[in-house]
């Protein structure tokens, strides 16, 4: 019995190893201010002439989107019909061009359409980092306090449609 | 047939592009003061990658890494202590951003684990020298 108890860890071992394999854990990085007020931002409009935005902008009495994108990203394409179609239901969607440039951004909309109340531009992806977002396309609910109530990393596509209007209405509550 | 690859190389956009707006200037340069710039580069070895998640700042070649080192190198230029930046990223993305552990609860195996094999193997080098006694 005495000799097999390596043959039974490495088998053990083995199999945790193989089922890892089988089982990647995620690779998402979700932010530690969910549940916690919108960090204080300021960012210059990217439409020219409109004054920049700041958190006042994130506490409206209404739940409300933050939606990062950036014109150099295909996700966000595909993402854009999602977006507009919540618009058009009354949502309320600021934008965070992410490390982008106002005439792309306008290009960008101008082909894929415009869902956002207003955008804010993140030349450094500064407010990316202090929102603890990782990546684009992602959305955070917020509510009308301001504070964030859940965050969607990647793009929003047609299945994901109810769970963002299930955390819109919980996030009204 | 390898011309038209060729041209087919050419026209082909990468499928998941980046920003092409340019690194900001503190992402692939060093900070004119040698102590601020080893304190930086200390910070940004120990700090992992949102993106490539292997690789610490100081590593990795994505856009987001190199708006972090700028963000490190601004902040301790200012004056910032590099605990209160590896605190404030924590704060954003949780400890998983940082290489160093925290001694709390559930890390408390990992750091026990280097005691415990040792211990381990001690026990099994003196059963076998015991044998042979």
């Amino acid at each position: 019995m005495k000799r097999f108890g390596p043959l039974a860890v490495f088998i053990a071992l083995v199999l945790a190893l193989s089922w890892r394999l089988a089982h990647p854990s995620g690779t998402a990085v979700y932010s530690q201010l969910v549940d916690r007020p919108v960090p204080a931002l300021t960012l210059p409009d990217a439409a020219p002439g409109q004054p920049p935005i700041t958190a006042a902008a994130f506490a409206t009495g209404k739940p409300q989107l933050v939606n990062l994108f950036g014109s150099w990203c295909v996700p966000c394409i595909a993402e854009a019909p999602q977006l507009k179609h919540l618009q058009s239901e009354g949502v309320r969607i600021i934008g965070i061009a992410v490390r982008d440039r106002p005439e792309a951004v306008a290009a960008f909309l101008g082909e894929n359409g415009n869902p956002y109340a207003s955008i804010g531009l993140d030349r450094g992806s500064d407010a990316q980092v202090a929102l603890g977002s990782s990546g684009v396309p992602e959305t955070f609910v917020v509510d009308g306090r301001g504070v964030i109530r859940r965050q969607f990393i990647g793009g929003i596509d047609e299945g994901a449609l109810p769970e963002v209007r299930r955390a819109l209405a919980e996030a009204a509550r | 047939m390898k011309h038209f690859l060729l041209v087919l190389a050419l026209i082909a956009a990468p499928a998941l592009a980046d920003t092409d707006l340019p690194q900001s200037r503190w992402a692939n340069e060093q900070l004119p003061d040698a102590h601020q710039e080893a304190a930086a580069q200390a910070l940004m070895g120990t700090l992992r990658c949102l993106v490539c998640q292997g690789q610490s700042i100081a590593d990795s070649d994505a856009d987001l890494a190199g708006s972090m080192r700028a963000m490190v190198r601004t902040r301790i230029a200012a004056g910032q202590k590099p605990d209160a930046i590896r605190a404030w990223l924590v704060s954003r993305y949780g400890n998983w951003v940082s290489f160093v552990p925290p001694v709390e609860p559930l890390t408390w195996p990992l750091w026990a684990a280097p005691l415990a094999l040792l211990l381990a193997g001690l026990w099994l080098a003196r059963h076998r020298f015991r044998r042979r006694g």
